[in-house]
């Protein structure tokens, strides 16, 4: 029989959330490289877990006297944190289309319509392998976006971690300032604007030489080439990997089954519901038709 | 007010029931926990269509975005009869409204086996047939030939007592003659429409996006064209019509009841909102009591006959 969704659960300590979209409110848009970092305040929601995501449209201007964007976007929640009024969640956005487009030009003070979080966090490096105890991230273009709450929340629990951030040109780069200012970061750019010369792979093959490698997990977030690189690559050297990925999807919590990614050993998976975070053994290839768009 | 409706014979709370395939009750519950069930969205569950052997579906991509509203090519991936039996159903038998079974096979063998194992469930209330599907023997659609769709009833009625509605294409020249077909064939209700065939090209390599080449259109892109097949169809049968395409307020809603439906589905929008079922259904208690209409059943007006255009 084919594989069909759920029909291997797996535990996961995702979060639940509230039926139902809710509004929250924007509270900062501000200019982050070659993408913007918008902020609202979610007065409802629980707090999510690394890789987590919501499901995304403005109050206004989104599908009402404008034809597009009409369906909500998915967004790995890039920080959470304790503010007035309730949990203040960062989003990470670059204007390629009519929907990032309507959300990288909000204003404060505007509506933000979330549902979330959604989908299966990252897993512990304990939970992937027992006796694994540190992380390497490698973020990807805007897809560093969920590598700065995992950062945060694998510190909080005193996990050894080391991350690489990479970028294909000056343009389409930004957000290290200012997500991961606290912190060591290795770069890698195509053009060479920063950091080493190339992608950001080279930099993970290099340390995955070393003799520690399978003392650590690896977590990454980018573009399907990239995350396929780095499947082919831990794969290879035998280190366990997981990949928060990303497919077009209406809904976010199982009811579309438009975000389907095959599964290794046949079928599809939900990638709403079954991830956006996957085990890199789930899957043949990272590189599935319709997704990075 | 009450909102309550009987359709086919079961009392439902209200008017507002899910299209099939726009809900996965199961999924979300996973996603929003038990409080889903508190305020379910909807009077009746239909499920997605299940089929006689397991599907995984189509190849991706599946869906895309289009003005207000998107196309899929999902391709029906559902565990199959026995494993929608022994996975599914106990789980669906947890939701505080009846069950409707969406079922779909391509014989009338398999097409009775699953109407058979199916019906005789006692967490199953009514069954919807999806029939915009080949019939192997004859070649032809179900759904688009109305002796292939009364020859259908004719084979799966005998062997259920309970309600039977018949999930109608928008895809024919002529959905009213379909929709009598049925009530011959003894369905006792009829809901429509599916999605629109639609296609959408890659603008980069300038090759049809969607993995299986063409889906269906949803959301409200269709919703006018809905509505008319709506009241054709209302006009031209007399069992109830549940009306469905691109309703996403409770004035949408109550446009349909007018042009003749004895009850709505909220599809598309629910993927926007989890929650859109219940606010349909809140909007549409505002909507009638400050209206002129002191009655779901005072909405309905008298058909309108089909004219030319």
């Amino acid at each position: 029989m084919p594989r069909t969704a759920d029909s291997k659960p797996r535990s996961d300590a995702r979060v639940i959330a509230p039926p139902g979209r809710r509004l929250c409110e924007i509270v900062e848009n501000r200019q982050a490289g070659g993408y913007r970092i918008f902020s609202a305040v979610d007065a409802a929601g629980p707090e999510p877990r690394a890789g987590q995501f919501y499901m995304l449209s403005a109050a206004d201007g989104w599908g009402q006297r404008t034809g597009r964007p009409y369906l909500p976007r998915a967004f790995s929640v890039a920080e959470a944190t304790a503010s007035e009024g309730g949990l203040r969640l960062d989003f990470l956005v670059e204007d390629v289309g009519p929907g990032t487009e309507r959300l990288a030009g909000l204003r404060s003070g505007e509506g933000l319509s979330v549902t979330g979080p959604l989908g299966r966090p990252f897993s512990h490096p304990s939970e992937l392998v027992p006796g694994i105890a540190g992380a390497i991230l490698v973020g990807g273009g805007i897809g560093l976006a969920p590598l700065a709450i995992l950062r945060r929340q694998l510190a909080e629990r005193s996990v050894p971690l080391r991350t690489l951030l990479g970028f294909r040109d000056r343009e389409h780069s930004g957000g290290v300032d200012e997500l991961f200012a606290c912190c060591e970061v290795r770069l890698a750019s195509e053009d060479g604007h920063v950091g080493h010369r190339g992608y950001v792979t080279d930099l993970l093959a290099v340390l995955l030489e070393g003799d520690d490698a399978r003392s650590a997990a690896v977590y990454a977030c980018g573009p399907p080439a990239m995350l396929e690189a780095v499947r082919a690559l831990c794969v290879e050297r035998g280190v366990v990997a997981e990949l928060a990925m990303e497919a077009p999807m209406a809904c976010g919590f199982g009811a579309c089954f438009g975000c389907a990614v095959p599964l290794a050993d046949g079928g599809y998976m939900r990638l709403c519901t079954d991830g956006p975070v996957v085990s890199s053994a789930e899957i043949e290839t990272a590189l599935v038709p319709g997704s990075g768009h | 007010m009450d909102l309550s409706v009987e359709i086919a014979g079961l009392e439902l709370e209200h008017p507002v029931l899910n299209g099939s395939g726009t809900f996965d009750a199961i999924a979300a519950r996973r996603a929003f926990g038990d409080a889903l069930l508190d305020d379910f969205p909807f009077s009746m569950f239909v499920s997605k269509t299940i089929t006689p052997e397991p599907r995984a579906g189509n190849p991706p991509p599946r869906i895309v975005e289009t003005p207000a509203g998107m196309i899929n090519s999902i391709g029906l991936p559902n565990k199959g009869l026995d494993g929608f039996l022994a996975q599914d159903l106990p789980v669906l038998g947890e939701l505080p409204v009846p069950l409707c079974v969406s079922v779909m096979a391509t014989s009338h063998g398999e097409f009775a086996r699953l109407v058979d194992g199916v019906a005789a469930q006692d967490g199953v209330s009514a069954l919807e047939l999806n029939i915009s599907c080949p019939n192997v023997e004859s070649g032809l659609i179900v759904g688009e030939q109305a002796p292939e769709t009364l020859s259908l009833l004719r084979t799966v009625r005998p062997i259920t007592a309970k309600p039977l509605i018949v999930k109608l294409s928008p895809n024919v020249a002529d959905p009213a003659s379909i929709a009598r077909a049925a009530e011959e064939g003894g369905a006792d209700a009829v809901s429509l429409v599916n999605t629109l065939k639609a296609t959408a090209i890659d603008p980069g390599t300038l090759r049809p996006w969607l993995g299986a080449g063409r889906g269906g259109l949803s959301g409200p892109a269709i919703r006018a064209v809905a509505l008319e097949q709506v009241r054709s169809v209302a006009a031209s049968v007399s069992i109830p019509v549940i009306g469905m395409g691109g309703i996403e307020s409770g004035a949408d809603a109550l446009a349909f009841l007018a042009a003749g439906a004895a009850a709505v589905a909220v599809g598309t929008a629910s993927f926007r909102d989890p929650e859109a079922g219940a606010r349909v259904r809140a909007e549409l208690e505002g909507a009638l009591a400050r209206s002129d209409f002191g009655s779901l059943s005072d909405i309905r007006g008298d058909p309108v006959p089909s004219t030319s255009t």
